[in-house]
């Protein structure tokens, strides 16, 4: 056996739920308890071996009803993303997608092209569950990863580190661990030849590898002597023995608050080695792991809450507001704020919450009520069932509830006597209690 | 603090007094078309709500709203003014010797054939270095003795990892374990429970260099820009969704419930600490007695914003922001290092200018620092790679305006790997900064500070 433990309990709805939310962007209506009705394992592997890829709800368009341009319109590419998180039926795969667009933090600021943006996110949602080693390689000569960390500067004239450096620290092995600065400078050697052209008024053209660019001579990597070249280099980082570990963390940080214990970690580390550095086994380990289902809530990200609110609802991507959105709440896509991606455990704070204020406007947009002729009850507890009923009623604690319900009493209760009040802020309060309940902390961490 | 004609009645004193004065009286409900109601100095957001043939318009700042603001305002009036430090961060590495370039080194252009800058303002200080042409504004302000030097600031063993470096400054040791950042642990020592005002990012995120383990702190894009919509919902029945969010705060034992309920109550406590400041149609609710460069970036506007925030009286103590601007620059770094440089300290400038203005400049501090300096010799594309020390910058009235450590020279100063040598420890710096201006002890803020000499940085 594999000695990774998994989860004993019960596998309910509540269970099936944040598995979706860890594996993916949350439940559409029914969805978790279908989840729950297959069990732990069977539900697990609808999510490592989906079935073919079918697109769920509306076609995605923008403010004016025009498709999306994600190749060439500001915003797109984020939004054409976002509408591919709502409506995939691959949800692990698109989320696996997301962790390695985080671990290989390309960002457009850089590469100035949101074609090669979007390959790159098409090579990693090629490989999101295939071998790490194979990854690696395909990233590596990877245009948008070329541009961005001066993959094709570096030849052997003028040597240039930046990709050398971040594919040991960031990619494979972490800071400090187990690699020196002469490391680095051979590395870069290693990894010459790659070229490209520049185009007036198209850009970056013509990727390529140039024999006569790289530097051929014998480079010391890791005490090793040889003639290496780009290849070898991600071959050898991903031999090196502080990998295996940096690999299995990392990516359980991706769907777990609390780190793997020693055990944990060793288990799935021989799992990674034994199935040839394989990201499937790995996933499907941590899936179904006790920590999952046992421990804290995580916040989910940007990305994963606004996607998940439209899915919740079956609601469709009809604005690229959610480009800009995404950028407030700390989460614009193809836009990292640097090579070691986002920090995933500092989402939140009092401009990024904000963000999530107004991703929920712009969600609850088409819902709102009008006061001047909807009709809801002058009942507090009612409007907070109704609301409840209106995102599928999630589950929210004591101390939720009570604020929720607190809220509605007070606002029926400035109403007073006055018939037009009574009538119209009974509906705003409906309108007020969806929006609280989509930034209540029970919607933000799962 | 001097009343000030500058501050749309933003000043302290009036607005205390308006506080009070407003605390507890409900606003009158007025038609369209009517003035907002003069000396209120709150935005005025209109909704017009055509139902049964009525039409409301109300202001966005409501009883419950400036009742917390009172007591916010209270808090703050009850406490002196406190010393204020402000730092910016060049991400990415700036490069040391051509924001000082020693032009006067005779291995300066071995080094750098095609990056060597030549002209620009001479250094007084140091004949070898000559300013940046695009830091003009930092020659000016050094002129005025307003502007303290660390030529070759940083650590010795530098790590040229951006995320490492950055790290140790962030939480001011050489320690890859620690989680707060060095002005987090200053403010849980000091700060209150209640106002997130006390460490404040004027940025998309949060800085982790603000990072606490127990107080608030809050980061926003500008003070003018922290509003909250809801479709549909106006008046009375808004204010009091806008007051539930502070309720969603109180929360049980799940770590992930409290870091989302524990943001929604800060959100909560800083969106009435920043209601007078909220603006209009388009324009923030303060004006500036200087002006800003012109920018698409933010940092000119949020340095207003925050001039006009101390203006205001608001209780500030430690404030990061991100300088504008691309320093990584291991390729075309000429045209890329200028365009930053020129926005980041003509910014500077006009805020010092700003606060001078406001007779604010004795009490703030300016901190501009990066994660490492840059290599010394360029590399093939026209750029340089990471390197060791860097250049950072304390701008102030009360800066003492005189160099902290040398410039080593590119003979005798570079280390084995070509990179610039440290004659300034950042850790010595931040323990000069906790000590003279923030007047704390810098040992119970930074593990085993105590083996650094202290500069002399203040006067």
């Amino acid at each position: 056996m594999s000695g990774v433990a998994t989860f004993a309990g019960s596998f309910d709805v509540a269970q099936a739920e944040r598995l979706l939310w860890r594996a993916g962007f949350g439940p559409r209506k029914g969805e978790a308890e279908a989840l729950a009705r297959l069990g732990l394992d069977n539900a697990v592997h609808t999510l490592t071996y989906p079935d073919r890829e079918q697109l769920v709800g509306p076609a995605p368009k923008d403010e004016k009803g025009r498709p999306l341009a994600p190749y060439d319109a500001w915003g797109h590419d984020h939004v054409w993303w976002i509408d591919r998180m709502v409506r995939t039926s691959r949800p692990l795969v698109e989320r696996m997608t997301l962790v390695w667009h985080d671990w290989f933090a390309t960002s457009d600021a850089g590469v100035n092209s949101q074609r090669l943006m979007l390959n790159q996110n098409q090579l990693l949602r090629q490989h999101a569950l295939g071998s790490f080693p194979e990854l690696l390689t395909q990233v590596t000569k990877d245009p948008a990863m070329l541009l961005w960390l001066n993959g094709s500067d570096n030849s052997k004239w003028s040597p240039n580190e930046n990709y050398a450096r971040e594919m040991l620290e960031l990619f494979t092995l972490g800071a400090g661990r187990g690699y020196t600065e002469s490391d680095v400078r051979q590395n870069a050697r290693a990894l010459t030849g790659f070229r490209n052209d520049w185009k007036r008024g198209v850009g970056s053209v013509n990727f390529r590898y140039d024999p006569s660019a790289h530097d051929a001579g014998t480079k010391t990597i890791f005490h090793k002597r040889g003639a290496f070249t780009w290849k070898d280099s991600a071959r050898l980082a991903v031999l090196q023995p502080n990998h295996p570990s940096f690999f299995v963390t990392k990516l359980w940080s991706y769907f777990v608050p609390t780190p793997p214990d020693d055990a944990t970690r060793r288990a799935l580390e021989r799992m990674y080695v034994t199935s040839d550095k394989r990201i499937k086994p790995v996933v499907t380990a941590i899936l179904k792991h006790p920590a999952l289902y046992d421990g804290p809530r995580m916040v989910k990200s940007p990305a994963v809450f606004n996607a998940g609110l439209l899915r919740l609802l079956a609601r469709g991507v009809d604005t690229t507001a959610y480009a800009w959105l995404g950028s407030m709440a700390g989460q614009r896509l193809f836009s990292p704020p640097n090579v070691a991606g986002w920090d995933e455990s500092r989402w939140l704070d009092t401009a990024t919450w904000r963000g999530r204020w107004w991703i929920a406007t712009y969600v609850l947009k088409p819902y709102a009520l009008d006061p001047s002729t909807a009709t809801q009850p002058f009942d507090a507890q009612a409007l907070l069932d109704a609301a409840l009923d209106f995102w599928n009623k999630p589950t929210l604690g004591d101390a939720t509830r009570s604020a929720l319900l607190g809220f509605a009493q007070s606002a029926l209760g400035d109403a007073g006597r006055t018939s037009w009040k009574r009538k119209q802020y009974a509906v705003m309060a409906q309108n007020a209690l969806r929006h609280l309940i989509a930034v209540s902390p029970e919607m933000q961490a799962a | 603090m001097s009343d000030c004609n500058h501050c749309v009645g933003l000043s302290r004193s009036r607005f205390l007094h308006r506080a009070a004065a407003e605390a507890g009286r409900g606003l009158p409900a007025i038609e369209p078309g009517m003035p907002a109601p003069a000396g209120t100095g709150l935005s005025r957001r209109s909704f017009l709500a055509h139902s049964a043939g009525a039409a409301l318009a109300v202001y966005g700042a409501s009883k419950l709203g400036l009742r917390a603001l009172d007591e916010g305002i209270a808090a703050a009036a009850s406490s002196p003014a406190q010393p204020v430090i402000v730092s910016v961060f060049l991400e990415g590495g700036a490069d040391a010797l051509s924001v000082l370039s020693p032009q006067g080194d005779p291995l300066y252009k071995k080094l750098r054939p095609h990056l060597a800058l030549s002209g620009g303002p001479a250094f007084s200080e140091d004949d070898r270095l000559h300013w940046h042409p695009a830091a003009a504004a930092l020659a000016t302000l050094h002129s005025e003795k307003k502007v303290t030097v660390m030529p070759a600031v940083g650590y010795t063993n530098a790590d040229q990892s951006h995320f490492t470096s950055r790290h140790y400054w962030e939480v001011g040791a050489t320690s890859t374990a620690l989680r707060t950042g060095w002005l987090g642990r200053y403010l849980d020592r000091v700060g209150l429970a209640d106002n997130p005002l006390q460490g404040l990012s004027l940025d998309d995120t949060l800085a982790p260099a603000l990072a606490t383990a127990k107080m608030p702190v809050s980061s926003i894009d500008g003070p003018d820009q922290y509003d909250f919509w809801s479709n549909r919902v106006w008046g009375e029945v808004e204010d009091r969704m806008l007051a539930a969010i502070g309720a969603l705060g109180l929360q049980p034992t799940d770590a992930g419930l409290q870091a989302a309920g524990g943001v929604a109550a800060q959100v909560d406590r800083l969106r009435t600490q920043l209601l007078p400041f909220q603006g209009q149609d388009g324009k923030p609710g303060y004006t500036s007695p200087v002006a800003y460069p012109k920018s698409d970036d933010a940092f000119p506007r949020r340095l207003a914003g925050l001039a006009a925030m101390l203006g205001a009286g608001l209780p500030l103590r430690c404030v990061a922001l991100s300088a504008p601007g691309q320093y990584d620059t291991h390729s075309d770094q000429a045209a890329s290092l200028a365009s930053g440089l020129q926005l980041t300290t003509d910014s500077l400038l006009a805020f010092q200018r700003d606060l001078e203005a406001r007779g604010l400049a004795d009490r703030v501090l300016v901190h501009v620092w990066s994660e490492f300096g840059r290599r010394a010799g360029e590399n093939g594309s026209g750029g340089t790679d990471h390197g060791a020390a860097g250049v950072g910058f304390l701008v102030g009235t009360r800066a003492k305006g005189t160099m902290v450590g040398e410039f080593p020279g590119l003979k005798a100063g570079l280390d084995e790997e070509g990179n610039v040598k440290a004659t300034s420890d950042f850790r010595a710096v931040y323990a000069g900064v906790l000590e003279q201006w923030l007047g704390t002890d810098a040992a119970a803020v930074l593990p085993g500070v105590d083996s650094f000499a202290r500069p002399a940085l203040v006067k």
